[in-house]
């Protein structure tokens, strides 16, 4: 192995890192207002595949600003069934992911081809050009997201009305706090970041939208968040470890002498994923309001 | 809100609840359902097709006649199955969406024996046995994570479920591969076959199969001390701890009831699905893929109860068999892919507790609007 395969190792890691960080980003607030989404999948696939329709009518921008759009609105219409409805959210969850493949699929057959979409090149976000080789942009996004979140959990006081809710909804209700609309906001501004990853997936970095082109990323997400323990900068960490071996898979692959076979180095980042959530779990804490819709007495 | 309104809302939410006491969670399914077809139609319309054409296609297809009931039920078969597992764990207060890899497992268990000879009946016997020892290990990895590590299984059955995708297309490619036609397994020999229960049609015995199977885990749930316990660990963990119930020890044992469910599913699909009775691991396996994730759709339209879960299937397999219909309508075709939009609509309503009180809700909010807008442009005029 040379120093060039590393560098292109490191590249592919990174890019692979921006999806699961910043899903698992947004899904640390979404927790800490006290609702768990784990629709974070679906909303990855939509978004994917919107951002292409956005990219080829306005660019693309167009095309992350659409992904991250609809991301929002997902989460929002989770947070208004999981809130003002006390809707299940595993089975809200569920039901996004299933309704995201069945649209994504049908979308892709109107489209064309069934199953793939190709992104114009000249519609893909452009790479900057860099000593490591072509970067996205989106990576400096998703280093600084975490450090912006994290200021904004522990340093502001809107961040702490959001763990309030999370923690202890009763007493966030008694101090005038409106517990349903903080987790309203929450989810949505959770669905916005998965929607933005999900774009970025097909406008900025694959180039192209298949079917399952979320490929358990959601679910990664998921894993980052126990990892981290609500600590955005634990996720940026997690993701980067996700991403590397995701990147790893990726990497093998194109070795010419096939040392392994294909299908035992794509199961590599989904092994990982198991070890390092069944290896950190005792120590995490969660909100003690988690997964419970909040009901006034 | 005023008093009044209040007063008019409590009304109207007691009176939708008095009148649906006992029909409640039934009709609630029904509802689910339309809401689901109903946003399909919106769907399908905003793409330019007819919807109201597409589901008469869906619904001649689906239950018209013996051949259409036997699709149906056909297709209806192994979604029974990865429904149970879904419900069983759902019973036992965990959310076990596995059942996908479990499937496959399961079915690349029951093509193991076609590498070797059986007589008949005993081989196919031989050929569920693989198949539900394979589902149930593959369940016990994330059932021991859960207990011992607080693994969340919702995480850890999505990774197996991946885990097993890419195993049983290695399996499918490497090992179990028909020598003759590399995108395809070995083929199920006819001894080990589930026998045809209609002439023409691929509906098979394997249906039968799966409602045994529905009516013996009814059994085991509802007339068993095992089974008490696991409805009682679900409903009230700590409450169950203090009767005396082993939490842990139930939780694994619906994991493992749930693999072998699922396990017999991939078995009904290989096993009891002519004409091809082996997986295309070519094409990524078409025949398998979503059966486990479609049977969490029917387990909770079937509100998690076996019988529920029977009459579920019947709409969901007709659904799948209708859409097949559908898709080649004459000026009309909607892509099968239509069913899944829709059936995923259907969970996202059933996730609403006690959906019939959101129209009473609506009609209430909707009043109130009125009262608004009425009133608005009468003070103008007092004004000028």
């Amino acid at each position: 192995m040379n120093w060039i395969d590393l560098l292109g190792l490191l590249r592919i890691a990174l890019h692979a890192m921006v999806p699961i960080t910043l899903t698992a980003v947004g899904e640390i607030v979404t927790e800490t207002s006290g609702l768990f989404n784990i629709g974070l999948e679906g909303i990855l696939l939509i978004s994917a595949f919107v951002g292409v329709i956005g990219a080829k009518i306005g660019g693309p921008a167009a095309g992350l600003l659409l992904g991250m759009g609809v991301g929002a609105a997902i989460g929002f219409i989770f947070a208004v069934i999981n809130t003002y409805w006390k809707g299940t959210q595993m089975v809200t969850g569920i039901g996004i992911n299933l309704f995201a493949m069945g649209l994504v699929a049908f979308g892709l057959i109107q489209l064309g081809a069934p199953g793939f979409h190709a992104v114009p090149r000249d519609v893909q976000l452009i790479k900057w050009k860099t000593a490591m080789g072509a970067m996205s942009p989106l990576i400096l996004v998703a280093l600084l997201t975490p450090l912006l979140i994290h200021w904004f959990l522990k340093h502001t006081r809107a961040g702490l009305i959001l763990k309030a809710a999370g923690e202890m909804p009763e007493a966030a209700d008694v101090a005038g706090i409106n517990v349903n609309r903080v987790r309203l906001w929450a989810a949505t501004f959770g669905g916005a970041l998965a929607g933005l990853a999900g774009a970025y997936m097909s406008v900025a970095w694959i180039g192209s939208v298949t079917k399952d082109i979320s490929a358990g990323r959601g679910f990664i997400a998921l894993a980052t968040v126990v990892f981290s323990g609500l600590n955005p900068l634990l996720a940026l960490l997690g993701g980067f470890i996700f991403g590397f071996f995701q990147g790893l898979a990726e990497w093998v692959k194109t070795l010419p002498s096939k040392p392994i076979p294909s299908q035992f180095v794509s199961m590599l980042p989904y092994i990982v994923t198991l070890l390092v959530v069944s290896g950190v779990i005792g120590r995490v804490r969660f909100p003690k309001a988690l997964g419970e819709p909040y009901k006034r007495e | 809100m005023s008093e009044n309104d209040v007063k008019v809302q409590s009304k109207l939410l007691r009176g939708a609840r008095r009148t649906l006491t006992g029909l409640h969670p039934a009709l609630e399914s029904v509802l689910a359902a339309l809401i689901g077809l109903l946003i399909g139609a919106l769907l399908m319309y905003i793409w330019g097709y007819n919807p109201w054409k597409a589901y008469w296609a869906l619904l001649q297809g689906a239950y018209s006649g013996g051949y259409e009931w036997a699709s149906t039920l056909s297709r209806a078969t192994p979604l029974i199955l990865t429904a149970l597992t879904f419900s069983v764990c759902v019973r036992a207060g965990m959310f076990n969406i596995g059942a996908e890899g479990q499937m496959f497992m399961g079915a690349m268990a029951a093509i193991c024996i076609a590498l070797f000879k059986l007589p008949v009946g005993l081989h196919l016997l031989v050929g569920l046995l693989f198949a539900a020892v394979a589902g149930a290990l593959w369940s016990v990895v994330p059932a021991v994570l859960k207990v011992t590590r607080g693994v969340s299984e919702v995480i850890s059955t999505i990774m197996f479920n991946w885990i097993a995708r890419w195993l049983a297309l290695y399996i499918a490619i490497y090992i179990l591969v028909d020598p003759s036609r590399a995108e395809k397994t070995l083929t199920i020999p006819v001894t080990a076959r589930f026998p045809i229960l209609m002439r023409g049609t691929d509906f098979s015995y394997s249906f039968l199969l799966s409602v045994f199977v529905a009516l013996v885990l009814y059994f085991v749930l509802w007339h068993t001390t095992m089974g008490y316990e696991v409805r009682a660990a679900g409903l009230n963990p700590t409450a169950a701890r203090y009767g005396g119930i082993r939490n842990k020890r139930t939780m694994i044992v619906s994991f493992l009831l749930g693999g072998v469910t699922a396990g017999l599913a991939g078995a009904a699909i290989v096993m009891g699905m002519p004409p091809s009775y082996a997986a295309f691991g070519g094409g990524a396996f078409p025949e398998l893929t979503n059966i486990g994730f479609d049977g969490m759709a029917v387990a909770m339209v079937g509100r998690n109860h076996p019988i529920g879960i029977l009459l579920a299937a019947v709409l969901f397999g007709g659904l799948n068999a209708g859409g097949r219909v559908m898709q080649f309508y004459g000026s009309n075709p909607v892509p099968l892919e239509m069913v899944r939009i829709v059936m995923g609509a259907i969970v996202l309503a059933m996730s609403i507790p006690e959906l019939i009180r959101l129209f009473p809700m609506a009609k209430a909010h909707g009043q109130r609007l009125i009262e608004r807008l009425r009133r608005r442009p009468a003070t103008k005029e007092g004004s000028a």
